[in-house]
């Protein structure tokens, strides 16, 4: 009977100690472990035994890493952790997104945020600044009509909060699809044989059928969010909108500026000011550039196929403003749409009456969309809900119309 | 689903488990499956801890491979579930087979037999149950718990996984009017996706997660050699040398392993001793399976990663 490598002597109770160590550090650097992974981890290190270092980092791998990207992540720690214990915190401060304790005043900054309102009051009373982006356009009758027309750019912060509101109030798409999976009921197309059988055993003799019909699922949709400067209150918007809509159904998104962040995780939160706080907090690359055909080429190549799946549709909210390389943008937004079920583009350019498809980036784009739509107040908004309720394959005249144009 | 059977003849009957690390490694070489280190790891906690192996990867990299080749080197029995939309309980674990049901039915009531609860007894017994992959799991063979490959389980809805997840814990189904069926052993299961979509963490944490990821120059030369005999040792070089290049420009869908054996045995077939221009393109077809990338590759840009390879080659045998 071998004794367990943890109760031999007091080196074996130093490494269970170290290791329980290295997963509350490697759960502060954002990897969600529970405590049922550091048992794991104990079994699975006196199972291995302790052999050279690579068998013990892939053991402890093996248990702690669940995703792929994690992967990088367990790297850093591991060589950081093994090695000097002393500069673990400053480390994992470097390695996470969001450093403990800073987090709570942006909040603040992005424009009224109820909790802090609630929590911080009297000490953020000065410290509150006004949004950056702001015509002091203080309507004296805001009725919800002037609301809903009023343009996401032109909003005050008072107004963004109502507008938010709306948002949560706005009806989501009615556009569940058949699916293949079957469910008892409907006065379906097949015979549940299973549920006649049982049923005429009961007494009677007579077999009346029972029916399976297939199930109904909205389709899930993949947002492709650009956040360079002349997007981003429409974007941040946007995102509300994709929070409520994420209620519905599975809703992956994904920001672009100068690269392409994936913000899915963060979207899930159930609060819609912190699903919002902590999208921020993941892109650094707010109100910068925008190179849209590269970000198009970095999602085809690393995420279509993984969040295109199950019939998808594909949103798509940019200004199509692309200087360089139109060559590059058109094969990927063919790619794209080749790989997406329908692809619906929201322009808050559209806002202006006269728009014509003038820029090369948008004439590029253009073509391979199914759909070109307006996003630049609260009544598009409701308008895109009705969109996407129609079925599809309805020609668009809007895109039609400007593409005639030369 | 009680079997009585002599505990100590199972146990030499049965192939051992591998007893360590190394003990793996040679298990899969065994079967000329040639892996890394890290693979054998996971392959061997999986064994010993009783853990499901979750294997990811890209398409083509021999997740499937690993299921077959334990069940062909511990010499158990494998049980293979395709996933896909829409598979549900009656595909994928039990089913009972209504017109035998109802034929007996007939026969006992012409045969004169009236006592209800009797036919309902006989009627709902093993006999008339098809059991589908993941109930045949749990029954134990001669040479001990088979070995239950669940493939692409990304193809799978989410309704299926949480079904799954509940099988998973405890290894035992209940059907309503038999009870409960538990599994005398627990099956050494093996899960792999192609990350078409995002598997619920309720179910990888349950498992143990392994990447598999494109092997490297010397490793992918041994897996070809192994594999594909035929083709001549420079050929192989040359071969893996420029898929290696490969995976590094800029393509859609980079070529797996299953790529390179196919290429190889495409390329030994056509009595190729070295890597030829004309020849490549020609067979890129066998790598490469989006126009898009065929496109890039074709013509001058195979010529110039031929003739990089070659001075690749050059320089590691100087050097």
């Amino acid at each position: 009977m071998t004794t367990s490598i943890f109760e031999a002597g007091p080196r074996g109770g130093l490494l269970a100690q170290n290791i329980v160590h290295f997963a509350r550090a490697l759960r502060e650097a954002g990897l969600p472990l529970g405590p049922g992974a550091v048992l794991d981890a104990l079994a699975a290190v006196e199972a291995a035994g302790i052999g050279d270092r690579e068998d013990f980092y892939t053991t402890l791998h093996a248990v702690f890493v669940k995703k792929h990207e994690e992967s990088l992540l367990f790297d850093q720690a591991f060589r950081i952790f093994w090695k000097r214990k002393g500069l673990i915190e400053k480390l994992i401060a470097m390695l996470t997104p969001k450093a403990p304790g800073q987090r709570s005043l942006k909040p603040a900054e992005a424009g009224a945020s109820r909790v802090a309102d609630a929590l911080f009051k009297s000490a953020q009373e000065s410290a509150k600044a006004p949004p950056t982006i702001e015509l002091d356009a203080r309507l004296t009758m805001s009725g919800a009509e002037i609301l809903r027309s009023k343009d996401f750019a032109q909003m005050s912060a008072e107004e963004i909060d109502q507008a938010r509101k709306a948002i949560r109030r706005l009806v989501m798409p009615e556009d569940r699809r058949r699916t293949r999976r079957f469910a008892p009921g409907g006065r379906g197309v097949r015979v549940d044989a299973r549920r006649s059988f049982r049923r005429s055993l009961q007494p009677g003799g007579v077999i009346d059928l029972e029916f399976r019909s297939p199930t109904e699922r909205a389709p899930p949709v993949v947002a492709l969010c650009d956040i360079s400067g002349s997007m981003n209150e429409y974007t941040r918007l946007f995102l509300h909108f994709l929070h409520v809509l994420g209620e519905t159904r599975r809703v992956s998104a994904f920001l672009f500026g100068t690269r392409l962040t994936n913000v899915t995780r963060a979207m899930r939160a159930r609060d819609p000011d912190e699903a919002l706080a902590q999208c921020s907090a993941l892109a650094v690359d707010w109100s910068g550039g925008t190179r849209i055909g590269e970000a198009l080429a970095r999602f085809n190549r690393d995420w279509a196929r993984r969040a295109l799946g199950q019939g998808a549709i594909t949103l798509l909210i940019t200004d199509g403003l692309e200087r360089d390389n139109l060559d590059r943008l058109e094969a990927e937004m063919d790619r794209l749409a080749k790989s997406s079920r329908r692809v619906v583009w929201v322009n808050p350019l559209l806002r202006f009456g006269d728009f014509e498809a003038k820029a090369g980036g948008i004439r590029a784009m253009l073509p391979y969309v199914d759909s070109f739509r307006p996003i630049h107040n609260l009544a598009s908004m409701a308008d895109l809900c009705r969109a996407l309720t129609r079925p599809e394959g309805s020609f668009d005249s809007r895109k039609g119309r400007l593409l005639a144009v030369p | 689903m009680r079997r009585t059977f002599d505990a100590e003849l199972v146990l030499r009957l049965q192939t051992a488990l591998p007893a360590s690390i190394d003990d793996t490694l040679a298990l899969l070489g065994r079967a000329s499956y040639v892996g890394d280190r890290a693979l054998a790891t996971v392959i061997f906690l999986s064994l010993r801890l009783g853990r499901p192996l979750f294997l990811e990867g890209e398409a083509g990299v021999g997740k499937t491979e690993v299921a077959k080749v334990l069940a062909q080197t511990l010499d158990r029995r494998l049980i293979r579930l395709q996933c896909y939309e829409g598979l549900d309980i009656a595909s994928a674990v039990y089913e009972w087979n209504y017109p035998a049901q109802m034929t007996a039915i007939r026969l006992a009531e012409a045969a004169g037999e009236h006592d209800k609860d009797r036919i309902e007894h006989d009627i709902f017994s093993e006999r008339y149950l098809i059991k589908r992959p993941l109930l045949q799991a749990l029954e134990t063979g001669v040479n001990g718990a088979p070995v239950l490959l669940i493939d692409e389980i990304d193809r799978a809805d989410e309704a299926f996984e949480a079904y799954l997840l509940e099988i998973l814990s405890d290894f035992q189904v209940t059907i309503p009017e038999i009870g409960v069926l538990k599994a005398p052993e627990r099956p050494i299961v093996v899960i792999t996706s192609n990350r078409t979509r995002e598997i619920h963490d309720a179910l990888k944490r349950r498992c143990l997660y392994h990447w598999l990821g494109y092997p490297d120059l010397e490793r992918e030369m041994a897996i070809v050699r192994a594999k594909a005999p035929r083709a001549p040792e420079r050929l192989t070089a040359e071969l893996v040398a420029f898929v290696q290049r490969l995976r590094m420009q800029d393509l859609f869908k980079s070529p797996g392993v299953a790529e390179t054996l196919d290429w190889a045995a495409a390329l030994a077939e056509l009595d190729a001793v070295a890597l030829d221009p004309a020849q490549v393109s020609d067979t890129l077809g066998v790598l490469l399976k989006y126009q898009d990338d065929i496109a890039k590759i074709d013509g001058a840009k195979a010529q110039a990663l031929i003739e990089e390879t070659s001075a690749e080659l050059r320089r590691l045998e100087i050097g």
